[in-house]
């Protein structure tokens, strides 16, 4: 990139860098996605004519667990973005490193709950409970499985050397989408394992 | 890693150029060459649907390939036809109206193109494998499920592979995956333009001064982002009922067949705005152009554009007044139903008031955008009907719905796009079409319509049921039958003289001035067609239809010099790569599951390179 399209790329008439507003309408259009996928589970998680049912088998504690830490990785992206701002590569590195494991760690829970249920008959196939949840906790975890491997790009990409350019608007973009797979998983958490009480 | 694989492509001429093209105005001209090839197909489709029903108890087509072919005409020409040609005009008008040099992301504006030409393609496929989807545009479960549609006992390899790794599928799985990539190219285009109309607009472009044209566009391109991805939900359903087993549409196991009619239509209710919108831009700059007067209550435009959309979200269950969902929510979306002909009525009042006064040059365009309102104007008024309950259940699977969803469909769209292709072929092109054999086209459009459609009304009030491959004779349906024929007939005419027309205008020498109809917005400050790079210093915009201000008002207006240096972005191969390797992943639901694992591969492999290229712009 010259040094003159350089500039003119960060000329906007809002103000914001084109690809976090693109980030914005892609986390616009992702709402209306989990929306669909989240009325379709209110809707079927006690039509089904054959168990198991929500509250025989979700497990709160677990899940409980693995939110944390999710949650917990906004907070880690947050200081590697602060460290990719401030000009502090190797904090970028650690946290970013950080974000990622925080997200295997989701996903590795998500494995064992789906392991668990499948063993404990409940499949996609099993009754129309059982199709909602694994589509839109899968549809969840695909989410964060691309973000994962976002990271680990991002971090292998800096410590080749390859990150210079734009570095904190590109982490910047990642952040964004990362918070919102976390911030819609507080909708899911609430709406799939706490609505076992309602 | 990526230039060792790859040379960068440079030229501009040939075919390679096109494959790597990032230039909007080439996307767009290859998005509307793409779309009217489509609509041929679709049109053929529409002569043997009409060749069908021009006598009782007609042999013509079979019953499944008379479903066949209303399912393909239907999906054709929403999603292949008018969607694209309308993508078309934003691609190539839309950053010359903002005064900008390129869109926001050119690299996924060429693979929006390539997403939707290979989806496109795959889901004609089902002609060459010969199971075509028979479960109408709408796709209702539980049609869609294996139960009603299972298609044949063996794959569609054959013997190339072996029988485990492949399995039988139906039309309707084209349908399925054809549509879901049609979705993918239009939700990345959506994003792509929101943020090049927000972000990419000249200096003293602000929200009041951009074109009408400009502010449908972002209007529109908001209701696909946010409709697109929830018909993305329900058809992954489908697919997983179908594929997997999942239950989604299994009314044995707790299934309701109403979700997919929510779904569907919480989509494709704001999808018919998405239809109509954009050539109702393209009317508002053509009738005050050759009105020569400002539009009429340019704000009032802007704001009822906006209201269409908002109110066209939360009418859906209009399309399901028959369903028995209690007469509560049958009363609040028939009373938002009606509130939508009140932003409408605006536009309609608008576009007259525009025309008063003004010294009217009846050009082709002109025509078509006079034709424009009379012919919508009926589909409105057609359409406040429907929006009644008792008169709906009446109307309900008849002809008539299908005479009034072509007067806003044809009549609206068509005729929009028909006025927006006179007015700007000169900038696409460099060539004026013949004004003459424009209103030869103009006139036989007009007739063959009005002749095809004005009868489904009574055809529909006579109890004519849509979707049925005959009818017997007796009933008082010949005659208008016929007729609806012989009009299809007559525009099938006037296509043609619309193909010769470009033709003969593309051929001609005489070569189009850069404003060749005395014009208001800034794509006609620069030449016809413009260069690569759009404008050579990006216009200081100093008011609403800048460009007439400048040449008639400030007198300020200088053409552009003629040789600068502008660094554009360089053409990439990576989104084809990129659209071939998202079709993979779609054409594995179709073939056989490792489609979808190289499909995967590839896309990742692309995406890859396309981060770490060499990338200016």
């Amino acid at each position: 990139m010259t040094a003159a399209s350089h500039a003119e790329h960060h000329h906007t008439s809002l103000g914001v860098d084109s690809r976090k507003l693109g980030m914005w309408a892609l986390i616009a259009s992702e709402c209306l996605l989990f929306g669909s996928l989240i009325a379709t589970y209110l809707i079927y998680r006690s039509q089904s004519v054959a168990g198991p049912s929500p509250a025989q088998i979700l497990d709160i504690p677990v899940t409980s667990v693995s939110t944390f830490v999710l949650l917990m990785s906004s907070f880690s992206i947050v200081l590697a973005l602060h460290g990719i701002q401030s000009g502090d590569i190797a904090a970028f590195r650690r946290y970013i490193l950080l974000t990622a494991l925080g997200g295997t760690v989701f996903l590795g829970f998500q494995t064992y709950e789906f392991t668990h249920f499948v063993q404990s008959g409940l499949g996609f196939s099993t009754n129309v409970f059982g199709s909602s949840f694994f589509m839109l906790t899968g549809t969840h975890g695909t989410h964060v499985a691309v973000g994962v491997i976002w990271l680990l790009s991002l971090y292998f990409s800096s410590v080749r050397g390859k990150l210079t350019e734009d570095a904190a608007i590109k982490v910047d973009t990642m952040a964004l989408y990362w918070h919102f797979v976390d911030v819609i998983w507080i909708v899911i958490f609430t709406v799939v394992y706490l609505f076992v009480f309602v | 890693m990526t230039e060792a694989v790859l040379p960068h492509p440079r030229e501009n001429y040939g075919l390679s150029s096109w494959l790597t093209t990032v230039d909007h105005k080439r996307i767009g001209i290859l998005y509307g060459v793409t779309a009217v090839v489509f609509a041929c197909v679709g049109g053929i489709e529409a002569m043997l649907i009409r060749t069908q029903l021009i006598v009782p108890n007609n042999t013509f087509l079979s019953p499944d390939l008379f479903n066949a072919m209303f399912t393909m005409h239907g999906t054709t020409m929403i999603f292949m036809f008018v969607m694209p040609l309308n993508a078309a005009f934003f691609n190539y008008i839309v950053p010359l109206q903002i005064g900008a040099r390129d869109v926001a992301f050119p690299r996924l504006n060429a693979l929006s193109y390539w997403v939707f030409l290979f989806g496109g393609l795959l889901f004609h496929l089902s002609f060459v494998t010969g199971h075509l989807p028979e479960v109408g545009w709408f796709g209702y479960a539980n049609i869609t499920t294996k139960q009603f549609t299972p298609g044949p006992e063996v794959g569609l390899l054959g013997s190339v592979i072996p029988k485990g790794l492949q399995y039988p599928v139906s039309g309707t799985e084209f349908w399925i995956v054809g549509l879901q990539l049609l979705g993918l190219a239009s939700l990345i285009a959506s994003i792509n333009f929101i943020v090049t109309i927000l972000n990419l607009r000249a200096p003293g472009m602000t929200p009041m001064r951009m074109p009408l044209f400009t502010w449908v566009t972002l209007i529109t391109n908001f209701l696909l982002l946010l409709a697109l991805p929830v018909i993305t939900v329900a058809l992954f359903q489908i697919l997983l009922d179908r594929h997997f087993g999942t239950r989604f549409y299994d009314i044995g196991a707790g299934g309701t067949v109403m979700l997919w009619q929510h779904l569907f239509w919480v989509f494709g209710h704001p999808e018919v705005y998405i239809l109509i919108l954009p050539p109702m831009g393209m009317v508002s700059e053509v009738l005050p152009t050759f009105s020569r007067k400002p539009l009429f209550g340019y704000p009032a435009m802007v704001y009822a554009s906006a209201a269409i959309a908002f109110l066209g979200f939360s009418v859906w269950a209009h399309h399901m007044f028959t369903t028995g969902m209690g007469a509560m929510a049958t009363a609040i979306f028939s009373a938002a139903t009606m509130l939508i002909a009140i932003p409408t009525g605006v536009k309609i009042f608008n576009w007259i008031s525009t025309m008063w006064g003004g010294s009217l040059r009846m050009t082709t365009a002109m025509w078509f955008a006079v034709g424009f309102l009379a012919e919508f104007t009926i589909g409105g008024l057609s359409g406040i009907m429907h929006a009644s309950p008792p008169i709906d259940g009446q109307h309900q699977d008849t002809y008539f719905v299908v005479a009034h969803f072509h007067y806003v469909l044809f009549g609206g769209s068509v005729f929009g796009l028909f006025a927006g292709l006179y007015y700007w072929f000169p900038k696409f092109s460099g060539r004026l079409l013949s004004e003459p054999i424009g209103k030869v086209h103009f006139w036989l459009t007009a007739i063959g319509f009005n002749l095809t459609f004005f009868p489904m009304h009574f055809l529909g009030v006579d109890g004519m049921p849509r979707r049925i491959y005959t009818y017997a004779p007796g009933f008082n349906l010949e005659t208008w039958n016929f007729w609806s024929s012989i009009g299809a007939y007559i525009t099938l005419l006037s296509a043609l003289v619309f193909f010769y027309n470009v033709f003969v205008s593309l051929r001609g020498r005489q070569k189009a001035p850069a404003d060749p109809w005395d014009a208001r917005t800034l794509e006609w400050a620069i030449a016809s067609p413009p260069p690569a790079y759009n404008f050579a210093s990006l216009p200081d915009v100093q008011a609403r239809d800048d460009f007439w201000y400048r040449k008639h008002e400030a007198k300020t207006f200088k053409p552009e010099p003629e040789h600068v240096h502008v660094v554009l972005p360089n053409p990439s191969y990576w989104p084809l790569i990129v659209g071939a390797g998202i079709t993979l992943m779609g054409a594995g639901f179709l073939f056989a599951y490792v489609l979808t694992f190289i499909g995967v591969a590839v896309t990742l492999v692309g995406a890859y390179g396309w981060s770490f290229a060499k990338f200016e712009g």
